[in-house]
């Protein structure tokens, strides 16, 4: 095979319109909102009016704004719940359909279907009124003579209602999960039943170690993906975080600085604090990663 | 687990992850008096009365709020096809300088949280004048035109590599430019990719919500999930019906989708990332 010649031209004319969406969409805007992190801005009158406050937006965040602190607890405690049981719940059903038997195909589509819906604000909308004061989920406690809480008016459960609607869309984390369990060579289960080995000590030294890269795999995207909620939480609180603020994720406090208050500045500070909690926390995941997933061709490691 | 056990576990399962499903279902389909006094999944009388109710609740139909709903998705679907496309291509397949760099950038674009953008993004469209305006949907589609969807672009590149590379040379040696290879060997065989991508553009534009809340101000301009909205500060009862009916219609396209590409959808997008 000869040796091909660059492609300099062709190249840089197929990568264009992405090479422009790259400065005009990404690049500049980010380097546009490093800027206004560090001004107090409306955005009604031109960015020129744009008043430089130097580091005011970042001492306000984390000194003197409550419901700051409260959107990061609220966020934090949405992921750290939800996205364990989420992948455990995937896991678990993945389990189940690991194996050929008749209906496992249309099983696992109706278990994926809730992912396709579930990001919407008509599921968002069907969720609260199943979890309001006379809702559906009530009247089927009320079935067993339980007198049920009123979930999403109730700032002790609205949150909760919130990650059972995330859990509920397990079906995305379950297709990869089954994925990753048809890739474990059956002859290493079987060596394993020859020794004695039972269903559990299958599962925690052979299923979990071959499945550790698709569980971490998992776990970053559902993490980044936990901590991006918004449609639900506008939902449950017409776009306030209540009650009570028991429902304010960071997103929707940065949607309701930057474009219900106008303090275009602020929340471009809120932002890029963001940007970094979330790049921070996928390193912090990779670094923990190096001790309990493997990898069974090294050069994965 | 012993297989009638199993059965058992996964139609258990099953009925809960469907019940919220059945039940929006059924409560469209009831009078406003049942959806008070009847907790039963099935509707004593299918009444129909909710979806006309629904349909022209607002000053504005739900029929204009699905044209906008639909032309703004279709539209994005053209633009990431065409853009991620060509994005690929190079990225996949060409050499050129700096090659490697555009990758890594693009794979880092991968993981960028859209809301960091959403602010900076809005002002600059704002002094383009796109913000508002007769036709304000500019930038919700411009983007897309120009392969910011960097997971597209990443499921393309992939699939593209599994494309054999003795066909580019076989072609390249028969004097083909790289835009012949790209016409008549890779546009042709990455057809499957190509549907993916389209078929997912399309459900994940319909169900958006962030971005559309924040460009669409004006009631006939609303796209159906921004419409739904008006339903949440109606708070009386009477309101259930023809909400949960308009929700209800709002859904039916991407279940139509999910019908009739259950196998693509389950399998094509979600491995894509351990693939290659």
């Amino acid at each position: 095979m000869r040796a091909r010649r660059r492609e300099n031209l062709p190249g840089y004319l197929f990568l264009g319109p992405w090479l422009l969406g790259l400065m005009a969409i990404t690049a500049i805007p980010m380097l546009l909102s490093l800027y206004l992190s560090f001004t107090d801005y409306d955005v009604l009158t031109p960015l020129s009016d744009a008043q430089w406050v130097g580091w005011d937006n970042y001492e306000r965040m984390f000194t003197s704004d409550p419901a700051y602190w409260h959107a990061v607890r609220v966020t934090v405690t949405f992921a750290l719940i939800a996205v364990p049981v989420k992948l455990a719940a995937a896991l678990g059903v993945a389990l189940l359909l690991n194996r050929a038997f008749r209906g496992v195909g249309l099983f696992r589509g109706l278990f994926y279907l809730p992912s396709l819906l579930g990001g919407s604000v008509a599921l968002a909308i069907v969720w609260v009124s199943m979890f309001n004061r006379d809702g559906a989920f009530n009247s089927l406690l009320a079935l067993v003579g339980v007198n049920g809480a009123p979930w999403v008016n109730d700032p002790t459960w609205a949150l909760e209602t919130l990650m059972l609607l995330a859990v509920w869309q397990f079906g995305a984390p379950m297709v990869i999960f089954l994925a990753g369990l048809k890739q474990v060579p059956a002859e290493l289960y079987e060596a394993a039943a020859v020794d004695g080995a039972g269903a559990w000590r299958q599962f925690a030294h052979i299923t979990l170690p071959m499945l550790s890269p698709v569980i971490f795999f998992n776990l970053v995207l559902e993490t980044i993906h936990g901590f991006q909620g918004f449609t639900s939480a506008f939902v449950l609180s017409n776009g306030t975080g209540g009650p009570v603020d028991s429902t304010l994720m960071y997103t929707l406090n940065l949607y309701i600085n930057g474009f219900v208050r106008l303090e275009m500045g602020y929340a471009s500070a809120m932002a890029w604090v963001f940007l970094l909690a979330i790049g921070l926390i996928t390193a912090v995941l990779f670094r923990t990663g190096r001790f309990w997933v493997h990898y069974s061709d090294s050069e994965g490691q | 687990m012993r297989r009638p056990l199993r059965y058992a576990a996964l139609i258990l399962i099953v009925a809960v992850v469907l019940y919220p499903l059945v039940w929006m279902v059924g409560t469209s389909f009831k009078s406003p008096e049942e959806i008070v006094n009847n907790i039963g999944l099935v509707p004593e009388h299918l009444t129909p009365g909710n979806f006309a109710e629904g349909w022209h609740k607002f000053d504005v139909g739900f029929g204009r709020f699905f044209v906008n709903s639909a032309m703004v998705s279709l539209l994005t679907v053209a633009g990431n096809v065409v853009s991620c496309l060509l994005a690929a291509y190079a990225l996949g397949r060409l050499r050129f300088r700096l090659r490697g760099m555009w990758f890594a950038v693009m794979i880092g674009t991968l993981l960028l949280p859209g809301h960091v953008l959403i602010i900076p993004q809005y002002i600059l469209f704002r002094n383009l004048g796109w913000v508002g305006g007769d036709w304000p949907y500019l930038p919700l589609l411009v983007p897309h035109f120009l392969a910011t969807e960097a997971f597209f672009v990443f499921l393309m590149v992939q699939f593209m590599r599994g494309i054999p590379r003795e066909l580019d040379e076989a072609a390249i040696i028969d004097g083909a430019s790289p835009y012949r290879v790209f016409r008549h060997v890779i546009l042709p065989l990455s057809r499957p990719a190509l549907v993916t991508t389209a078929i997912f553009s399309f459900i994940w534009t319909w169900n958006d919500f962030f971005r559309q809340l924040v460009y669409l101000s004006d009631l006939k301009d609303y796209t159906v999930p921004v419409a739904l909205t008006l339903f949440i500060d109606s708070t009386s009862e009477s309101a259930v019906g023809p909400m949960f009916a308009m929700s209800l219609l709002s859904l039916v396209p991407v279940f139509l989708f999910f019908v009739a590409f259950q196998r693509l959808l389950v399998e094509g997008i979600n491995t894509s990332g351990l693939k290659g």
